[in-house]
């Protein structure tokens, strides 16, 4: 017997991408070689090589700060911002056209499945760059007074979750706000980028305004560390974002961190059931689950808990495992061997402690990295898996009696950075909100982004805020003294 | 008839009340020239700990009122100083050594700035948050709220003038705060903390402790309950001229950390640990500012879906 279960493969073919078999750093406008030990980057759901990668070594990262720092005094800093913004919405453009190529690039070398990839990461990385473009020449309305100025170089480290997004989340504001930019990809996850390196040649982006530097995390704390650099964006794990917090202590630095998570969503015994079953599913499972704001502690009020589990358990027997680039794939491969091993230890850790696991029922293919749907129950606040961040698909099932409790156990946490509630109570909703310590709450919805709207966490999931009018002042200063005079001199005369 | 003065003792301010410190110890403080003023309390690191539990239990509750009921709140202070800024002159000139006119000068710039800040608290959400245009059937709006805890360390100088500027943006945005006060005019402090005490506003919202910066601000920096540092009076700590003869002798916490020779870049490496923010020290005394107040504020971002009607 057949089901809609059962069904013919329909992979995207890779036929669109044109890769080289290695890739050097690119500075200063032009693709050079490394001298650090080069490393490959493979395909986490064959193992299969992709390309060699050139790594940067301590004189590389020299190299790209100067050619950054000429970039912005000698050419970027001196352009108009209208003139800015039409290099950013060239970016917009390109990246537009080469949508497909891209995601199946991200795809290839990340392990997403190919419907996020080309419904999601892509379509954001080109509005994120249409949106930031228009912000070139308004900076005035950034909320710094008038004639505010760029910081100068940006260090920017990001990670390898979603690599292309977070690479235009950091570009595309800095960018608009008149700094250059060192970029250093995650290690496992460099292609997206390095073929972004050939749109800004397409797009005649001056030489030197973006540089993209591979490497593993030595090339980034060197990048971060380097003394010519005024401005640090990370995206990356909490205990990295700390080391940076202080090696960056008293630098005078302006610094941006977006960290790990470990966000409570809260379902109401008066939820929009059928949707929150999905927008629980979107929460912990979209992307392997390796998303620093997913809903990965699921609060469910007690009177509705075996209902919710029970729909949870058949809707994840739904999804399909495997190749990325099927398009018919809902869960794709995990991004490494070394992530992989880490969710195996907490899951193992969660059932060690005494939860009740219970894993969706699918074929693992042979080769790669891969973690079947997994769900805790009977899980209380003190377990492992209700506190660290898994970044995974694993999801840890607690539960509550009254909206104060659901606060409570939501907010028993260092992290702050998001946080999901389901309620068909509007007021109950609000008054919620307004408790939870986190940077991002989505009501009657999950894991929506949009470059509109700041993103960012409470306590120890970091500080500063991505996207919006929040992520552009976050790549500027006010204006200097002197200027500020003259602004207000020139002023008082019309 | 002559009358023969009675002396005030100077204690600490902490949740409302106004204790010695557990220590037991004190310190002298004089005026410009070196003549006796008064003991003060040389707060500890317990008296630290105790002011950040009491931080932290009046936290909620004022974030929880509105912006209307904590402008009003800080104007009262404002008003309660006026009526006693002869006190505040005679202090201040005694202990800065500066004339008359000046310690009047500071006072009123003192008060002027309470009033300041008092006028933020029911706007400040406006002008730092927005409603965002997203592109889908969302509502989607960016708000400000108060972090949390904050220590601060005052200024040295212009001792209450300082305290204005560095408690009134903490407090405005519904911050509760631990404040060290200048450690060698710590008397403006304590007489303020009287004033907070008869203005309403509620026991643990500001939590002052006089001593040794460089003793005390090592464990706020390092502490996990509290989540902002503001470090405005804290350049010269660890510096040769940061000492006042008084430190450091008799410390009742000689445990693992080095008090006593941190600067302000230490105090900073360890707010790291966790993920405080850090607001870094000011030369003289921080112009008023709403970046001071956002510094102490986080943008909360809530979505809510649209129905298809």
């Amino acid at each position: 017997m057949t089901s809609f279960l059962d069904y013919a493969p329909a992979p995207e073919s890779t036929a669109i991408l044109a890769l080289k078999p290695s890739y050097g750093l690119f500075i200063n406008g032009e693709f050079v070689d490394g001298h650090g030990d080069g490393f490959t980057t493979i395909s986490p759901s064959t193992e299969k090589r992709i390309a060699d990668i050139a790594s940067a070594n301590s004189a590389d990262v020299d190299l790209a700060v100067a050619a950054a720092r000429r970039a912005h005094d000698r050419t970027w800093s001196k352009l108009s911002g209208a003139d800015r913004g039409k290099y950013l919405f060239r970016i917009a453009r390109l990246v537009q056209e080469r949508a497909r190529e891209l995601a199946v690039a991200e795809s290839l070398d990340n392990g997403k499945p190919i419907r996020e990839a080309r419904d999601v990461d892509v379509p954001l990385v080109a509005a994120w760059f249409f949106y930031y473009a228009g912000w070139a020449d308004k900076l005035d309305y950034a909320g710094l007074g008038t004639n505010p100025r760029s910081l100068g170089v940006a260090a920017q480290v990001i990670p390898w979750n979603f690599p292309l997004l977070m690479l235009a989340w950091k570009i595309a504001p800095a960018l608009a706000a008149g700094n250059t930019v060192v970029i250093k990809p995650a290690e496992t996850t460099p292609l997206t980028a390095l073929i972004f390196a050939e749109i800004l040649q397409q797009a005649d982006l001056p030489a030197g305004v973006v540089n993209i530097i591979t490497g593993a995390g030595e090339t980034g704390e060197l990048l971060v560390n380097h003394p010519d650099v005024d401005k640090v964006a990370f995206t990356g794990s909490t205990a990295v974002g700390k080391a940076i917090a202080r090696s960056t202590a008293g630098s005078g630095k302006k610094i941006t961190l977006e960290l790990g998570g470990k966000a409570a969503n809260i379902v109401f015994d008066d939820a929009p059931i059928d949707q929150a079953i999905e927008g629980i599913v979107n929460g912990i499972f979209f992307n392997q689950g390796h998303v620093c704001c997913a809903g990965s502690r699921l609060l469910v009020q007690e009177n509705i808990h075996d209902d919710v589990v029970e729909r949870l358990k058949a809707r994840l027997s739904t999804l399909r495992l495997g190749d990325p680039l099927d398009k018919n794939t809902d869960i794709g491969a995990i991004n490494s061997r070394e992530q992989l091993d880490r969710i195996r230890d907490l899951s193992d850790i969660g059932e060690s402690e005494g939860a009740d696991r219970w894993t969706a029922d699918c074929a693992i293919p042979e080769n790669g990295f891969w973690f079947a749907p997994t769900i805790f129950t009977n899980v209380s606040t003190s377990h492992r898996i209700a506190r660290d961040e898994v970044f995974g698909p694993v999801l840890s099932v607690l539960t509550f009696r009254t909206p104060a409790e659901a606060v409570a156990k939501a907010n028993n946490t260092p992290y702050g950075l998001s946080a999901g509630i389901w309620s068909s109570n509007g007021s109950r909703i609000l008054a919620v909100a307004d408790r939870l310590r986190a940077g991002v709450i989505w009501a009657n919805t999950f894991n929506q982004f949009d470059p509109a709207s700041p993103f960012g966490g409470y306590k120890e999931s970091g500080y500063g805020r991505e996207g919006g009018r929040h992520g552009l002042a976050a790549y500027l200063s006010e204006a200097a003294p002197a200027a500020r005079q003259a602004v207000t001199s020139k002023g008082a005369t019309k | 008839m002559t009358h023969l003065t009675i002396p005030k003792t100077y204690k600490l301010y902490v949740g409302g009340k106004f204790p010695r410190s557990e220590s037991g110890r004190v310190y002298e403080v004089t005026t410009a020239k070196g003549a006796f003023l008064a003991n003060a309390a040389k707060a500890s690191r317990k008296d630290a700990r105790d002011a950040v539990v009491a931080a932290r239990a009046a936290q909620s509750g004022w974030a929880g009122a509105t912006g209307y009921n904590r402008g009003q709140v800080l104007y009262r202070v404002a008003e309660v100083l006026e009526g006693r800024r002869a006190q505040f002159i005679d202090e201040i000139v005694a202990s800065e050594g500066v004339s008359t006119a000046a310690a009047t000068a500071q006072v009123n710039e003192a008060i002027d700035t309470w009033v300041w800040y008092a006028g933020w608290a029911d706007k400040y959400v406006q002008v730092a948050g927005n409603g965002n245009g997203v592109s889908g059937p969302y509502f989607n709006l960016s708000t400000p709220e108060p972090t949390g805890v904050v220590a601060i360390i005052a200024p040295r100088e212009s001792s209450l003038l300082g305290l204005a500027s560095v408690i009134g943006p903490a407090v405005a945005t519904g911050n509760t705060v631990v404040v060290i006060a200048s450690e060698r005019a710590p008397l403006s402090a304590i007489s303020l903390a009287e004033v907070l005490a008869t203005s309403d506003v509620p026991g643990g919202v500001v939590n002052v402790l006089t001593g040794s910066a460089a003793e005390i601000a090592p464990w706020l920096a390092s502490h996990a309950d509290v989540n902002g540092l503001d470090l405005a009076g804290a350049g010269d700590l660890g510096s040769d001229s940061a000492g006042t003869g008084s430190a450091g002798t008799g410390s009742a916490s000689t445990g693992s950390a080095s008090t006593g020779e941190s600067t302000w870049v230490d105090l900073q490496i360890a707010a790291a640990e966790t993920l405080k923010r850090v607001l870094p020290p000011v030369s003289g005394i921080p112009s008023r500012s709403i970046d001071r107040m956002l510094a102490f504020t986080e943008t909360k971002t809530v979505w809510h879906t649209k129905a298809m009607i």
